[in-house]
């Protein structure tokens, strides 16, 4: 048969032990056909991947208020390809409030990392959705207010039970209003109530760390309210899905795990001949490359638009392409119709050599891992090597028509994100003021002088409810400069912070050139039982500030904290992980003695009676005198 | 691919993609899977993956089946029949 060629291939990579090829090979088969029936295909065989190489796995918990069952095995495909192995509970039909409500239910037993709420509005509001016409004012007015008390009794009792991030779908509207196209002339009309429960909802999930909303209302009209369901399927099987639409709502869903479990890219890597342009720069000229308003170039200025929006939520952008360097970088500037000039990159590659070795380069010159990189290019060629070179690097390829580019990244799972801080708004920013810090440190002949003349301001407090969101970020995304590479969610963070015996501290650093933001963490365990340890359950810098003696501000302040606390000893792990070198010795360097050492980690001990760790003269330390009263009450 | 031709009493050229589909949601081997088989002779042909089975054959061929549909689609042979059916209709 024909698609026994993919299989096999799979399966042939797979005997071989060929990972990253068995990789791209179940790309390819799910890609080929992304059905019902290649579903159990393809997670059969990621199974078998995911037991050589193990993938992340991911409990999800659907509540739901109709038939699902079928979406979960192309969800499951799905995933795995992007590397997720699920493990998933379908709650019982219609039964979620019980399950959200009983703290003992199998939803809790079952410990899920995501629980997803799919409700529709002929489930929850019966007289909105039909019959609306006998209803009056008050009438509709009461069942949105009933609706909206239950969404936020049931987001209520879930945070209150569990630790999951949750989902929950928003309601949509109907096809066909009851009211025809008056419905739309009506100030409270049937898709308007819906709309204000929507609404309200909304408000509902902002109040709630870690709930986000899925817009099922506008994923159904993206696809066509008319298509999306199958009558006869409602009818019969309770399922609100045409066959056709099971592959959307897995993608969709996809869209919200992904950036849950896994990892957002941070730096998408562009080609530019035939990706940011039309043409090939050096045989076409700058007069010829196809780019601006009007086809074929209209298409090209659409990519660039979706990189710019990408760039604005914090993604950084750079430039690895087989081009003269000069011609490149003049074209970026004096193109009329250029959208992303030079200013908006922060890195670029523009020579002959392997592009694998560019993108390496890259990553080193930005201080990021290789799997913080996403590369996009129009070349199968480009695409393919860097994907066998360097397995960790994600690819977006580009289809073979322009038109299709930008709706392409728009689509792609990789820099989806649930929550942005203002550092993320900011990066673009911060990183052009690094590159100054940069040639100053070129500049400067005596490294204690260069730290002078940074002028640095550490500004060193607990957590707060406004930073609490880039904490549990930073948490979760620093690898290198990370002595625990604990990760903990925003919930987690909120619950460390209220808790007596524990103090979450965060760090922001300014300089001459600007304020990079909040770029530390530490978390201290204060050990209450008389010993007198204070123990180091976190602590973290951002690449950002890495070598600019930060860290020992940090120590000397935690050191002194302590201290006034009670403590005697000040203690710590050091957890190696494949990225943590830059945080190696840093206990060492600071006096700390070796304690412990246990499977590949060691422990760390000051001893706070005896040693000081003196803050560097260069780093002026402040402190909000809120910390002070904290420990007044205490 | 050379496939043991299994007995058969239908033969149309959609029969071997229809057992394809059954092998791949059912998770039996194809050759398992004969004109014959039904929920009787396939243990993992329960309702929820005969659910499976009829979106499976939607998308695959791009049709529609009624609930009274769904209800008859007992073995490989009479599926392959209603196919033939409604792809002519």
């Amino acid at each position: 048969m024909s698609e026994s060629d993919p299989r096999q291939h799979l399966d042939q990579c797979i005997q071989a032990g060929k990972w990253a090829e068995a990789r791209a090979a179940l790309e390819a088969l799910w890609m080929d056909r992304p059905t019902s029936a290649n579903a159990n295909v393809v997670s059969a065989q990621a199974e078998r991947l995911h037991q050589q190489q193990p993938m992340a796995t991911a409990r999800v918990a659907f509540l739901r208020s109709f038939t699902l069952e079928p979406v979960v095995p192309l969800l499951r495909a799905a995933a795995f390809v992007k590397g997720i192995r699920l493990e998933s509970l379908v709650g019982e039909f219609n039964s979620y409030p019980q399950e959200i409500l009983d703290p003992a239910s199998a939803l809790y037993r079952f410990a899920p990392d995501v629980a997803i709420l799919a409700v529709q509005t002929r489930d929850v509001a019966p007289e909105l959705w039909n019959g609306f016409a006998d209803l009056t004012s008050d009438q509709a007015a009461a069942v949105i207010q009933r609706v909206a008390d239950s969404f936020r009794s049931w987001i209520t009792a879930f945070r209150k039970h569990s630790q999951a991030s949750l989902i929950v779908h928003s309601l949509e509207l109907p096809a066909q209003p009851s009211h025809g196209i008056l419905d739309s002339q009506l100030s409270d009309g049937q898709s308007d109530c819906i709309r204000q429960i929507n609404q309200e909802l909304k408000r509902i999930v902002a109040e709630h760390r870690g709930v986000y909303l899925l817009d099922y209302d506008a994923l159904v009209a993206r696809c066509g309210r008319e298509r999306w369901g199958d009558e006869l399927k409602w009818l019969s099987m309770r399922m609100p899905f045409a066959a056709e639409s099971l592959l959307r709502m897995a993608n969709e869903w996809l869209r919200f795990l992904y950036p849950l479990i896994a990892r957002p890219a941070k730096v998408l890597v562009t080609d530019l001949d035939n990706t940011l342009w039309g043409g090939v720069l050096g045989e076409d000229r700058v007069e010829g490359i196809a780019l601006g308003m009007e086809h074929p170039g209209a298409s090209y200025l659409a990519l660039q638009r979706v990189m710019l929006d990408l760039q604005q939520r914090g993604v950084l952008l750079a430039i690895a392409s087989k081009n003269d360097s000069a011609d490149a970088l003049h074209a970026i500037e004096t193109h009329p119709e250029m959208l992303l000039r030079a200013r908006y990159f922060s890195a670029t590659a523009i020579n002959w050599n392997d592009k694998a070795d560019n993108l390496v380069n890259i990553a080193k010159e930005l201080n990021v891992g290789l799997d913080s990189l996403c590369f996009i290019d129009d070349s199968d060629f480009e695409c393919a090597r860097v994907r066998e070179a360097l397995p960790q690097v994600r690819v977006i390829p580009l289809p073979k028509n322009p038109s299709d580019y930008a709706k392409t990244l728009r689509e792609s799972l990789y820099f989806e994100r649930l929550s942005l801080s203002e550092e993320d708004r900011e990066r673009g920013r911060l990183y052009a003021e690094q590159q100054q810090r940069t040639q100053l440190s070129s500049a400067a002949t005596n490294i204690d002088d260069f730290y002078r003349s940074l002028e640095q301001e550490a500004e060193i407090s607990p957590v707060t409810a406004a930073t609490i969101a880039r904490t549990a970020q930073l948490t979760q995304k620093t690898n290198q400069f990370n002595m625990t590479t604990r990760r903990y969610t925003e919930q987690q963070i909120a619950e460390l912070a209220d808790r007596e015996d524990r103090t979450v501290y965060t760090l922001r650093v300014k300089d001459r050139f600007g304020d990079n933001g909040l770029v530390g963490v530490a978390i201290v365990h204060h050990i209450l039982d008389g010993a007198g340890i204070a123990e180091i359950d976190t602590l973290l810098l951002s690449c950002r500030v890495i070598g600019r003696t930060v860290e020992t501000a940090l120590l000397a302040f935690l050191a002194t904290e302590c201290r006034e606390r009670g403590a005697q000893r000040l203690e710590g792990w050091f957890l190696p992980t494949q990225k943590n070198q830059p945080a190696q010795n840093v206990y060492g360097a600071h006096q700390f003695q070796k304690i412990e050492t246990k499977d590949q980690g060691t422990k760390w001990s000051l001893d706070l009676t005896q040693t000081d760790i003196k803050c560097p003269e260069w780093i002026r330390v402040t402190t909000p005198t809120s910390i002070n009263r904290e420990y007044a009450c205490r | 691919m050379s496939l043991l031709q299994p007995p058969s009493t239908v033969n149309t050229p959609a029969v071997d993609k229809i057992r394809q589909l059954a092998s791949d949601v059912f998770e039996v081997p194809l050759s398992e899977v004969l004109p014959v088989s039904s929920p009787d002779t396939i243990a993992t042909w329960d309702s929820l993956h005969h659910l499976n089975l009829v979106l499976a054959l939607e998308q695959e061929f791009a049709i529609q089946f009624t609930p009274e549909e769904i209800e008859q689609l007992l073995s490989i042979e009479l599926i392959d029949a209603l196919i033939a059916e409604k792809l002519q209709a």
